[in-house]
């Protein structure tokens, strides 16, 4: 069993007794303990059930590289899967529960999937992809689904908010064990602008474990002492910030990096932001991340009750918790030792110490003899006893293939398989590893770093994230990259004193990548690498034999090292194992790729304040408010909204549009025009720009016309349509479309600033400085006559002119164009004075029945005359040629953009479905984007197609559903009906006719 | 997330103030060109490891193009230039000799 100790525990505060659920159990824990360390005192060994095998995993780790320990915390509003309870700090109240188990964590339905193992290897799904359709529908599909991700996705609104905050610093330091610190002393010392941070709620790393253990000291003093001294002294410089609780989460180009601040995960009243992201800029960023120890490959590592060695002395030492009574320690280099030593006088058992190394370790196995504990040189475990929990160990030879010596009954096992230097933040941005061959590790390889904007390196790694395994050489590295990191940020540093060191030399470690190293296929099946997603040497051994010789195909075949520890504990043992098999040094393998972040953070972190309201703020015209006020059915148009129809009461939204077409065509309706976009374009040069800008010849227009246009892209498709009006000799007004005004100035002045920067041209996008208002229908000159000011006369003012006046003594342009069909009028007043000029026109126009109508209503009126839109008739592959819109298309210019793509041959081809109207025979509406199908099947037995349908509404002017759409040859085809089968399985008929449905001469907008 | 000086204002700007607009010193084909030529225009692109010259547009922030050259191996930045020229400046061709002996780009080198 596990438990709490009668003493120890330096993390704890015992007067602060907490109590906490674990699957609906009340247990109680201490302030200062992690959730894990709670369960392991309330004797819960057991957490959870692997991803495949629903095999009982326990905790293995102290740390963020724990696989197993996902739990599902929290509750309602603040609910989160995957929490690892290694790093969730316990508080009173908290709810946690295991995951992927069904129906409980004791008795699992899913484990029967371990029977099948043997089927269940590397590549299973890749290999079941080659079979029949329904063998996937009823039997993998399900079960691949049922088995699919570890947590369940919450259901309820986060509760908690979240913050970034945005930070320059000379030099940032990434962790704050004692590497850290003396780096950020060194830095500090310089006046450099220094921010340390740390992942954990504690200053000090593994060395305030470790050393005491060792009887390390640092200036002749424990390690707590140097640790707190150091810590005190940056405290007091003004140019050094410390931060607990926030973790170096990816480091980007150019000094980039994201830190994941956990504020109120330990204290969930507390006020404020539960995470804050920080957006961190820096000169230099000093990684002293520190090392993971490595598990140890053999037969029953992944039975509850097997855990990393440094996190059994983490428990004891830090928690005061016992992970056992009786701990067998195995291990390939001296750094366990220090577990049994932990143990022992913890007043524990340590039946015995396996050193797979022949001769043995240094003066920390001497420590561990002296204590009378027991030590098997050469010697490994054959085989771990046990299910649910360890029971005893079967030990062998380490060079043999596994005869069973004896067994051991002991209830926990702690494994060393060496130390991997945390390498993650420096190989984010391309910083090269190296195989160090003593170690058995790689390391950051500092002739190839990540580099800055003048190609120097910008990350410094120190201590054991550098591959310094000694804490004198650590002390040392650090001081020394401290003081490199404030240099290059600019500052003058002075040399700082390393203290004095004294901590036993440790012997040589060696590599052991299988236990035994002969073990066969029986062991090697049972012998895992990656415990949170269930592959084990022999899948990885499968993988090469199979073919999958590169790292990064063999982690996606087997997918060692996918799951949420993203391979923490299992890359390097995997690397071995593969590199093995492929008969190849590790180096010559390679590793795969590390990607931010290092650990899982919150969605609620990334999101920031942005979410609801603030996500993405709305452009609103100046008669909003108004519209809202009279019930806008409300529709998104790029950043805009703007009124769909304005439905009365008991008023369905579909009945308001039909009513306010026949309005406007037959009264007065009032549209908000105000998000057309409005670009002017001024200069000496503007003409000759603007006649490259459109289709059209805008050069010749001459002041007070308003003439339709036509912009392509180089490609030749067409991206955008609106009025231009010229204002002077030098001046034109360009209307865009309401969602293109921004990328239609960014077009322009791309061309402008990179092409044709030596003429004389400004433009300036005024969307926002005009309303501007349609007044449509055949009362719209009354209404206009009625509020005075302007002659708006036909004679004053013809089809597709434009005039300056006043009018309501409102400063106005009014533009004679037509987007109806009807006699229309666009009325473009200063934005301040929009919402005024909008109710003069709804309280004058009255007596002349003024509504106002929504963009729906608009929609179906420019269908009915056959006007393009863009986003319908075109989608990025329509050229005006297909659009019937010739007439758009200069004959007399040069050059225009687009031109020269429209004469390639595909542009030319004859079989273009080109634009025309489609009437069907019944009257109804046609499906929106429906296909119209051809004659016989294409190569995947699919129907062939003859066109698709790109605008489709229910004309209440003509009582019927009318329709626009690119057709195979279809001007050619008039009267033709063709079919168009919709989703609902009907099947809908359609005559092709021409697109101009209502008022083919155009008489009521020419009055 | 890169950081590029922005010639016009003189903002170091981040990444997320700027708009990346592909390859630098393309040469424009228009109505009588040939269809290889069009080609080149519209669609064909280095893509190199190493010395590279792109557009970048300083969009949140003065709005204006301009040029940088750069390594996209290493991320170096070896300077930024008026996007109003039809090939890099002597004095950025220099910085890039320093650094990269030997380098070439399309017909720059
Ligand atoms: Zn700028």
């Amino acid at each position: 069993m596990s438990t709490r100790l009668a003493k120890g525990g330096r993390f704890l505060d015992k007067g602060k007794p907490v109590t906490f659920t674990f699957n609906g159990k009340r247990l109680k824990g201490y302030e200062g303990d992690t959730l894990a360390s709670a369960l392991l005192a309330n004797g819960q060994v057991m957490v959870g059930r692997s991803f495949k095998y629903h095999r009982p995993r326990g905790i293995v780790a102290s740390g963020a590289e724990e696989p197993n320990a996902l739990m599902n915390h929290g509750a309602g509003g603040t609910f989160e899967p995957n929490q690892r309870a290694t790093t969730t700090e316990l508080y009173d109240g908290l709810q946690a529960g295991s995951q992927n188990h069904w129906p409980n964590l004791e008795f699992d339905v899913g484990a029967i999937n371990a029977g099948f193992s043997r089927f269940l290897t590397a590549g299973f799904y890749y290999k079941m992809f080659i079979h029949p359709r329904p063998l996937w529908k009823h039997v993998y599909e399900p079960f691949i689904r049922q088995s699919a991700g570890l947590g369940k996705a919450p259901k309820e609104q986060d509760a908690d908010t979240y913050e970034h905050f945005n930070v320059n610093v000379d030099v940032l330091v990434i962790g704050g064990g004692i590497a850290g610190l003396q780096a950020a002393l060194a830095a500090g010392k310089s006046g450099a602008k220094v921010l340390v941070i740390e992942q954990t709620a504690h200053w000090g790393g593994r060395a305030m474990v470790d050393e005491p253990l060792a009887e390390g000291r640092i200036g002749g003093a424990p390690v707590d002492k140097f640790v707190e001294e150091t810590r005190a002294a940056l405290e007091k410089m003004p140019n050094v910030s410390m931060r607990l609780r926030l973790m170096g989460a990816g480091v980007y180009d150019h000094g980039y990096v994201l830190g994941y601040e956990r504020l109120t995960d330990h204290a969930p009243t507390a006020a404020g932001p539960r995470h804050r992201l920080w957006r961190i800029r820096a000169k230099r960023i000093v990684t002293a991340t520190g090392a993971i120890e490595r598990p140890l490959s053999f037969a029953g590592n992944d039975v509850p009750g097997v855990m990393l060695a440094s996190a059994v002395r983490d428990y004891v030492v830090n928690f005061g918790v016992s992970v056992g009574d009786r701990v067998v320690v195995v291990t390939n280099n001296d750094s366990a030792y220090l577990t049994a030593i932990a143990m022992k006088k913890a007043g524990l058992e340590v039946p015995c110490i396996l050193d797979a190394r022949p001769e043995g370790g240094g003066a920390l196995m001497q420590a561990a003899q002296d204590l009378g504990i027991p030590v098997e040189t050469g010697k490994a475990i054959a085989k771990v006893k046990g299910t649910r929990r360890v029971t005893g160990v079967a030990i062998c030879v380490q060079a043999g293939e596994g005869a069973v010596l004896k067994e051991i009954a002991c209830d926990a096992v702690a494994m060393s398989g060496g130390w991997s230097p945390v390498v993650h933040l420096w190989s984010h941005c391309g910083g090269k590893l190296t195989w160090d061959t003593g170690h058995a590790h790689f390391r950051p390889d500092v002739d190839n770093p990540p580099r800055d904007d003048a190609g120097e390196a910008f990350v410094i790694p120190v201590g054991t994230a550098n591959g310094a395994m000694h804490i004198a050489l650590a002390l040392e590295d650090a001081e020394m990259s401290g003081r490199a990191a404030a240099k290059a940020a600019g500052h003058k540093p002075k040399p700082v004193a390393t203290p004095d060191v004294t901590s036993p030399q440790e012997a040589a470690m060696e590599p052991v990548w299988l236990m035994p190293q002969g073990a066969p296929y029986e062991l090697r099946m049972k012998a895992w690498l990656d415990f949170q997603n269930d592959v084990k040497v022999s899948d990885v051994q499968l993988a090469a034999q199979e073919g999958f010789e590169s790292v990064e195909h063999a982690k996606r075949y087997t997918t060692l090292g996918m799951a949420t520890d993203q391979g923490k504990l299992s890359n390097i043992n995997g690397l071995a194992i593969l590199s093995d098999a492929l008969g190849q040094p590790i180096p010559q393998t390679g590793t795969t790729t590390f990607r931010p972040p290092y650990t899982p953070i919150s969605m609620g972190a990334i999101a920031g304040e942005a979410r609801g309201a603030v996500f993405q703020p709305i452009r609103r015209t100046p008669m909003q408010a108004w519209h809202d006020a009279h019930g806008a059915d409300w529709e998104p148009v790029g950043h805009w909204r703007r009124p769909y129809a304005y439905p009365r009461s008991s008023e369905s939204v579909h009945d308001a549009v039909m009513r306010e077409v026949k309005n406007t065509r037959q009264a007065l309706g009032l549209l908000d025009a105000s998000t057309l976009g409005k670009i002017i374009v001024k200069g000496p040069d503007a003409g000759r720009f603007l006649d490259m800008m459109y289709t059209n010849m805008m050069s010749t227009l001459k002041v007070g016309k308003c003439r339709y246009g036509l912009m392509c892209s180089e490609n030749g498709f067409l991206t955008d349509d609106g009025v231009v009006a010229r204002i002077d000799e030098d001046t034109w007004l360009c209307h865009t479309t309401s969602g293109g005004a921004d990328s239609v100035h960014g077009h322009m002045e791309e061309w402008l600033q990179t092409e044709w920067w030596d003429w004389k041209v400004y433009t300036a996008n005024v969307t926002e400085q005009y309303a501007q208002i349609a007044v449509v229908g055949p009362n719209a000159r009354k209404v206009l006559e009625k509020l005075g000011g302007m002659d708006v006369s036909k004679e004053a003012l013809g089809f597709m002119e434009w005039k300056e006046g006043e009018i309501a003594g409102i400063p106005a342009r009014a533009f004679r164009i037509s987007f109806s069909g009807e006699l229309s009028y666009e009325i473009a007043v200063p934005a301040s004075q929009g919402l005024a000029f909008w109710e003069a026109l709804m309280e004058a126009g009255a007596e002349f029945g003024a509504m106002p109508y929504g963009t729906e209503a608009l929609h179906i009126m420019r269908a009915e005359k056959g006007f393009i839109m863009i986003g319908d008739e075109t989608d990025g592959t329509v050229i005006p040629q297909d659009l019937g819109l010739h007439w758009a298309l200069s004959k007399k210019k040069d050059d225009y953009l687009g031109k020269r793509a429209q004469e390639r041959s595909h542009m030319a081809d004859p079989t273009r479905w080109k634009l025309v109207g489609l009437e069907t025979v019944d009257g109804a509406v046609l499906p929106d984007g429906a296909y119209a199908v051809a004659e016989g099947t294409n190569a995947n037995g699919q129907r062939n197609v003859q066109g698709r349908v790109t605008s489709t509404y229910h004309s209440p002017t003509l009582d019927r559903g009318i329709a626009m759409g690119l057709v195979l040859h279809g001007p050619d085809r008039m009267g033709e009906v063709i079919e168009f089968p919709g989703v609902d399985g009907k099947t809908y008929k359609a005559k092709i006719v021409d697109p101009v449905f209502y008022d083919k001469d155009g008489e009521k907008q020419n009055v | 997330m890169l950081i590029l000086h922005c010639p016009y204002c003189g903002v170091d700007a981040d990444e997320t103030e700027l708009h990346a607009g592909g390859e630098a010193h393309v040469k424009r084909y228009g109505p009588g060109s040939s269809d290889a030529e069009f080609e080149s225009y519209l669609f064909v692109r280095e893509n190199p490891k190493g010395v590279h010259f792109e557009r970048w547009r300083h969009a949140n922030g003065c709005g204006k193009w301009f040029h940088a050259a750069r390594c996209t191996s290493t991320l170096e930045v070896f300077g930024t230039y008026s996007a109003q020229t039809t090939e890099p400046p002597q004095e950025i061709k220099d910085k890039i000799s320093a650094k990269r002996p030997g380098w070439s780009w399309r017909e720059f080198a």
